[in-house]
């Protein structure tokens, strides 16, 4: 392939490519992101390939794989074209049917469409489902349509068209004036204004400047980064070659961690072929300017998310972060001025180049604009990657998009950013999330991770829970956070065991706020917003715990006892053949009893129990 | 120079210089544990926390890092320092319950109690051994390892180092390990000896040794 050295190079091959593929052809889109692959995306994949092979359909019909569709829920996710008919939980199995009702004769197969629990209607198109219908996808848009190990079908939808008129007719200073007229802020959960750091940056002493892409996620239950690397890896290398244009610098790196193989062979194959067609290289669109990008694998350790260790890894030192009272933008890689953005950030640059500043801000609160991304998970029927504007009210990500509360049951809390973020409350749900809002209540936006908890959980376990996380990851260097963050565990160790005084709760708040101000890192800074959030609107269930030894959510196994209730109980004996300390006796078809001596509190038997007699108090 | 404000002071120090090297300058008293005057500061006690009001915001930064900025507002002894330094004493003396080092800063601060569950660490990670070997003695032998709870100053491997030239530079630089305090009888207790001794120890006793190892004359006979 010739490299591509103008902006009407690019035009012509974009619109031979819109020539040459029939918008009418029918295309089978099977998601291979790593939510669908875990539940057999690749077998349904084979499988479609075989069939078609088989019935002799290779030339009428196209067959992609795609990157993350995000209703992780419902995988392996099938979408057929030009009707965008949409396929939920599809097993090879199913494949034959779908191609010999859907792809020969234009039927719908019924039993694999999405239903709409609300309304128990089924629901033919992806974009209907309430899970999509009340997303607003800039950043996420063509994830699912596009086969990310294709450059010819990014370009096809537009892709590069930023970087062609960015360079070509855009002054470095223009680049940057947009990028910050269109208030983007860093979304891996700084928020730092990004148009600002680039300037700073642009404006930093040295001739050599590195960009750097920061896809290292971290938290548990996130994964809109690995998402969207392993789903459209050029949309982040198009951001990073603006930005590097706009800032002066000539290499980028790409921290990733070696936890995501398939981003990391996504994003190696989207690198490979950016060089091929002088996307990267030494003169991109003949321009003189030359940039390249190097993928850093990182060793999996929480804190090299921070930008300061990140660095430290990519130099080859421990990954420590250090003061940054000179930034990472005056001296950050190898002492040279360095912008960070997170890669959900570099995707984001494109769309602003091709639709302006304007568009990007004219969704989004005062001072947060654009769109957010959210790793849905937990106790709600709908999980998966949700994108919606800023300022959008927990509410409703929750509700309409997650579609409630898994089971009916009563939610309890909802908990923001990952293991350093904090609990909000039901009284809260109307709060419309953005920066500012999630801070106030003492929680963040972080990595975009949002875990959905139920009436069932304890607080106080899910502080501990959080805590034991960041004492394992936690770096070590400075003393608040690696004595502090180990105290306030096994503070809050002991009040999960019964052990609890009343001095405790005093304690943990006064370590949690000296951590929060005296730490060296974000890590330290943030990794007591889960006590402090839960000590916030949830003391009553610390109290519980230590003055009345009491577990409200019947999770704490030294305060809870199970029984079995006399009314409900069949005598079925499911719970007794499962019980694997043989502490429920009874005779079939009489009350069953737990022997309390004997039980390890493991919940077996109410997991077990057909008629829901085995109760916790 | 760059001027700025120090505790109601208006004072000047030169560009490049910390909040730390300005405030020791002008016998303003900053406890420290991980820093050196010869050494690369390293910020990880965070005992040497200060506040900086820098016109737009309020905020603590490590004085041994801080770079001195024109106009700049420090407080180094407001409630809100002097309450997180004593926390972090606290846990370290809770690590290291025998150390002189940290049991002399707790009496200089007025700790009154120990409210964790007591350890017996002999080192509290400060770091100053291995910047010691490596910028100073040029040997680069001991490093740190691990992560978290895990971390700790070994050499390569945990293997007899071939750099190390048992020069003693670590041991010399240690703040903990070489001094034992002898007014702790069991873990957890506050000696203040000689917060008590001084002067009066000199009147009493005829000598202040505290800082030696092998003092503890008023323990001694009070034994006695």
């Amino acid at each position: 392939m010739k490299t591509i050295t103008t902006r009407q190079e690019l035009e012509a091959l974009r619109n031979s490519l819109l020539q040459q593929r029939d918008p009418n052809k029918p295309c089978v889109r099977v998601c291979v992101g790593t939510g669908c692959r875990a539940r057999g995306g690749l077998d349904v994949l084979e499988s479609f390939k075989d069939e078609i092979k088989k019935q002799g359909l290779e030339v009428r019909v196209d067959i992609r794989q795609t990157g993350c569709h995000g209703f992780c829920e419902r995988g392996p996710v099938v979408v057929i074209g030009p009707k965008e008919i949409f396929y939920q939980t599809v097993k090879p199995r199913d494949v034959t049917e779908i191609v010999s009702k859907t792809l020969l004769n234009g039927e719908v197969v019924d039993r694999l469409l999405y239903v709409d629990p609300a309304t128990d209607q089924k629901i033919l198109c992806e974009h209907e489902v309430p899970f999509y219908k009340r997303q607003t996808r800039r950043i996420l848009a063509n994830n699912g349509r596009i086969d990310p190990a294709n450059i010819l079908d990014y370009i096809s939808v537009g892709g590069y068209q930023a970087l062609a008129k960015a360079i070509t007719t855009m002054s470095c200073e223009e680049i940057i004036d947009t990028v910050e007229k269109s208030g983007i802020r860093g979304l891996g959960g700084g928020g730092f204004p990004t148009g600002r750091k680039w300037r700073l940056c642009r404006e930093a002493h040295g001739d050599i400047k590195f960009v750097i892409g920061n896809g290292d996620e971290g938290d548990p239950g996130a994964f809109s980064d690995r998402s969207l690397m392993e789903g459209n890896p050029h949309s982040i290398l198009e951001g990073m070659i603006i930005g590097a244009y706009a800032i002066g610098a000539n290499q980028g790196y790409l921290y990733v961690r070696a936890e995501y193989p398939l981003a990391l062979k996504h994003l190696q194959i989207a690198i490979d072929q950016a060089r091929e067609y002088g996307f990267l290289g030494n003169s991109i669109f003949s321009s003189g300017f030359g940039f390249d990008i190097k993928i850093n694998r990182g060793g999996g350790a929480f804190v090299c998310g921070e930008s300061s260790a990140l660095v430290a890894s990519i130099e080859g030192r421990m990954g420590e972060p250090r003061a940054k009272y000179i930034h990472t933008v005056e001296r950050g890689l190898w002492n040279k001025p360095t912008n960070l953005n997170n890669v959900k950030t570099w995707a984001s640059v494109p769309l602003i180049i091709n639709n302006g500043a304007e568009w990007y801000a004219k969704i989004g609160t005062k001072k947060s604009k654009g769109t957010a991304i959210f790793s849905l998970v937990g106790k709600v029927n709908n999980t998966g990657l949700v994108e919606v504007s800023m300022g959008t009210p927990l509410k409703r990500i929750i509700y309409d998009i997650g579609g409630g509360i898994l089971g009916g049951r009563k939610f309890k809390a909802v908990q923001t950013g990952g293991p350093s973020g904090g609990c909000v409350p039901e009284e809260l749900l109307d709060l419309p999330v953005d920066f500012e809002r999630l801070t106030e209540v003492g929680s963040m936006m972080g990595s975009g991770g949002m875990i959905v908890m139920d009436q069932d959980t304890c607080m106080v376990d899910v502080a501990r829970y959080f805590l034991d996380f960041l004492q394992y990851e936690s770096c070590g260097k400075c003393v608040p956070c690696r004595e502090g963050i180990k105290r306030m565990l096994e503070i809050i160790t002991d009040i999960t065991a019964g052990r609890g005084k009343e001095e405790d709760l005093e304690l943990l708040q006064e370590l949690a706020e000296m951590v929060k101000d005296f730490s060296l890192c974000a890590l330290g800074k943030t990794a007591p917003n889960a006590v402090l959030s839960t000590l916030r609107y949830f003391r009553d269930e610390y109290e519980a715990h230590v003055r009345d030894k009491k577990c409200p959510g019947g999770i704490c196994k030294d305060l809870i006892q199970y029984f079995i209730l006399e009314d409900k109980c069949t005598g079925c004996g499911a719970c007794l053949k499962l019980c694997p300390q043989k502490a429920i006796q009874g005779e079939t078809k009489k009350l069953h009893t737990i022997d309390l001596a004997k039980c390890i509190r493991c919940g077996i038997c109410r997991d077990a129990c057909p008629f829901e007699a085995v109760m916790v108090r | 120079m760059i001027n700025f404000n120090i505790d109601g002071v208006e004072v000047r120090a030169e560009e490049g210089s910390t909040i730390l090297e300005a405030a020791r300058f002008y016998g303003l008293n900053i406890p420290t544990l991980c820093y050196h005057d010869e050494l690369t500061p390293y910020g990880a006690c965070r005992l040497c926390m200060v506040e900086v009001d820098d016109g737009r915001r309020t905020r603590l930064v490590a004085s041994c890092l801080y770079p001195v900025k024109e106009g700049i507002k420090v407080r180094t002894q407001t409630e809100r320092v002097i309450k997180g330094r004593k926390l972090i004493l606290e846990l370290l003396l809770a690590r290291c319950p025998n150390s002189k080092t940290l049991q002399d800063l707790a009496s200089r601060m007025r700790l009154e109690q120990i409210r964790f569950n007591m350890e017996n660490e002999d080192c509290i990670l400060c770091g100053l051994c291995v910047r010691m070997c490596a910028e100073q003695m040029g040997g680069g032998a001991i490093g740190f390892v691990g992560r978290g709870q895990n971390r700790e100053v070994v050499t390569p491997f945990r293997m007899v180092s071939e750099i190390c030239r048992n020069c003693g530079a670590c041991m010399y630089i240690c703040p903990i390990v070489d001094l034992q305090c002898r007014g702790v009888k069991s873990p957890g207790e506050l000696c203040n000896s000689c917060l008590i001794m001084t002067p009066q120890c000199l009147e009493k006793y005829g000598q202040v040794m505290c800082t030696l190892k092998s003092c503890g004359v008023c323990v001694g006979k009070e034994e006695k």
